[in-house]
């Protein structure tokens, strides 16, 4: 049987993978315009909330503490201290609210993805498209905690502008693996695990206060978690203690990003393509 | 027959051990509009997803417009439209925009996309609601909406999953009305439902299909002349006494069937068979005659009812 190549379109002429099409524009188009017409007040409250601990904690309770000492032996003040802390924390937060429950609702619910496999596109061009998408989110909530970072004199180096593209490893990070895990649940209630996780990785990830406090096991435990690797990049960068340490963060990233990139694919796939 | 534009050949598809589709055989010709008629849970939305190149077949053969969705999956599904079983639109998209954003999934450039748009909400009549929220339109509006968004990437076949299952009588003959006009366009049509009136009003041709299987394949009218009669006598004696005129009934017409509140009496002429009854003695509480339809072919073929 031969193709009916004299009517078709020029899409035909080339195959494409059934994985990807090349149109992730497509998805990220389709998001900024479904974030324009109706959910830009939670994007705006997930900026405050990192303000809001900073000028609490930061500021009120650090006028109590004084000065901290970093993990490369640098005094600096407490605000100074923290302030890296909640934007990785605000990194993270951003590309886990966008990849758990955004997405679970589309996966679920909304049908958003069965639809768009039932075009060309491919579930690589969704996933990548969605990931895309909360970096966005996370450079917007970045910049503006930067911008405030700066007012309040607590960017100690000029290195502090690299925290900027460490956010978005940080946000891709985040965003990559926590869809990969929305992609294996069936419930919200699932859901809420990791919800529960990220609390006290939150609190004890050397956030509030150095490593250096835990006995020995308790650091290993919080160096395995991903968001200590952040802190840690993000601090090292505003205070300017610069350390061989920052390309194992990075790298931790860069793996946690290509994980979960591979599986959010596949299970795209064994969803929706089955 | 013209070069088909889907064969199908000892299709399959099991779920572990669930066989949904189990070796079925059919080809769809260019332009047809074509039916699968069958209960819940026969297989035709799995059909149609391995049709529609989302659902890997177990085993069998399958080419759609001369390629098998294994290998050309996004070629294919670039050349169909599908309008499923609950309605997936964007939610947070606008009316119009549900059409743009879809036609970009495509590749398609936007000012092709925006000249179909202005086109297609035209034809579904919901020209005046482009900015319309999707949740603020009725069932028919939306399923409506969805049909235009199936037809933005101008498909070669469109695949309908029980297009008017949950609409009201006046929103299907919309529906209805809509696709005819597709299908005078000659636009393929491959479309599954459980309604015969729908399947006697829009295919050409269709299969029946019960578990799994292809139970008889003709046009409505062929397939009602082959297992049904041209008329049927509906008697009901009440639900005590039906077993026990259902005895007494026997040879009366050129077949009963027995159904737990009626009788239906297959014959070439109804009023006649009525009469006969009458003669009997026995005297039904109501009785109806009507032509034949695709629901006894179905209740001949599987001895059930299309809807239970």
């Amino acid at each position: 049987m031969t193709a009916p190549s004299s009517t078709t379109s020029a899409p035909l002429t080339r195959q494409r993978s059934a994985l990807y099409a090349g149109n992730t524009g497509a998805v990220i188009r389709r998001g900024l315009l479904a974030t324009r017409s109706t959910n830009y007040l939670v994007v705006l409250s997930g900026f405050f909330e990192p303000v809001f601990y900073l000028l609490s904690l930061g500021i009120g309770f650090g006028a109590l503490v004084g000065s901290v000492q970093t993990s490369t032996g640098q005094e600096v003040p407490y605000a100074a201290f923290i302030a890296p802390a909640l934007l990785a924390v605000s990194a993270m937060n951003g590309a886990v609210y966008d990849s758990t429950w955004n997405v679970f609702f589309k996966l679920n619910y909304s049908k958003l993805y069965q639809g768009m496999l039932t075009t060309s596109l491919g579930p690589l061009d969704v996933a990548l498209g969605e990931i895309f998408l909360a970096l966005l989110r996370g450079a917007m909530y970045a910049v503006g905690f930067m911008v405030v970072m700066q007012l309040f004199g607590l960017n100690l180096a000029w290195t502090a502008l690299l925290a900027l593209p460490a956010v978005l490893l940080i946000t891709f990070g985040f965003a990559s693996l926590g869809m990969a895990i929305t992609s294996y649940m069936k419930t919200f209630q699932q859901i809420e695990w990791v919800t529960f996780i990220m609390l006290p990785m939150f609190l004890f990830s050397a956030t509030f206060y150095p490593i250096s406090v835990y006995p020995e096991p308790i650091q290993w435990l919080i160096q395995a978690l991903p968001l200590w690797h952040g802190v840690e990049l993000v601090r090292g960068l505003t205070t300017g203690a610069l350390s061989g340490m920052m390309l194992v963060h990075v790298g931790y990233y860069l793996v946690m990003i290509a994980i979960g990139i591979v599986f959010t694919t596949n299970r795209l796939r064994a969803l929706f393509l089955k | 027959m013209p070069q088909p534009v889907i064969t199908a050949r000892n299709l399959t598809k099991k779920y572990g051990d669930f066989t949904a589709v189990d070796g079925i055989d059919f080809d769809v010709a260019p332009g047809e509009s074509f039916g699968l008629l069958g209960p819940n849970g026969a297989g035709k939305s799995t059909t149609m997803r391995m049709v529609g190149a989302v659902s890997t077949r177990t085993a069998g053969d399958l080419e759609i417009l001369g390629l098998d969705p294994n290998d050309h999956g996004p070629d294919i599904r670039s050349q169909l439209g599908v309008v499923p079983q609950q309605d997936n639109l964007d939610q947070e998209l606008r009316v119009r925009d549900n059409l743009l954003v879809y036609g970009r999934y495509f590749g398609l450039p936007r000012s092709v996309i925006a000249e179909r748009a202005d086109a297609l909400l035209e034809f579904a009549q919901l020209a005046d609601r482009t900015k319309a929220k999707v949740d603020d339109l009725s069932g028919g509006m939306k399923r409506r909406l969805t049909i235009a968004r199936a037809l933005i990437n101008e498909p070669r076949i469109l695949l309908l999953d029980e297009p008017t299952t949950g609409l009201d009588p006046q929103a299907r003959h919309i529906l209805w009305d809509r696709l005819f006009r597709l299908k005078e366009q000659g636009t393929t049509l491959v479309l599954t439902t459980h309604y015969m009136d729908e399947a006697e009003q829009l295919c050409d041709r269709l299969v029946v299909v019960d578990k799994g299987r292809i139970m008889a394949e003709g046009s409505p009218a062929a397939l009602i002349r082959e297992y049904s009669s041209k008329e049927v006598l509906e008697v009901r004696f009440g639900s005590d006494r039906n077993a026990e005129a259902a005895e007494r009934l026997q040879g009366i017409g050129e077949r009963l069937e027995v159904l737990p509140d009626r009788i239906l009496v297959y014959s070439g002429n109804g009023e006649a068979e009525l009469e006969r009854i009458t003669q009997l003695g026995l005297h039904p509480i109501t009785s109806l005659v009507r032509r034949s339809s695709l629901e006894d072919v179905f209740l001949r073929l599987t001895g059930r009812s299309l809807i239970e």
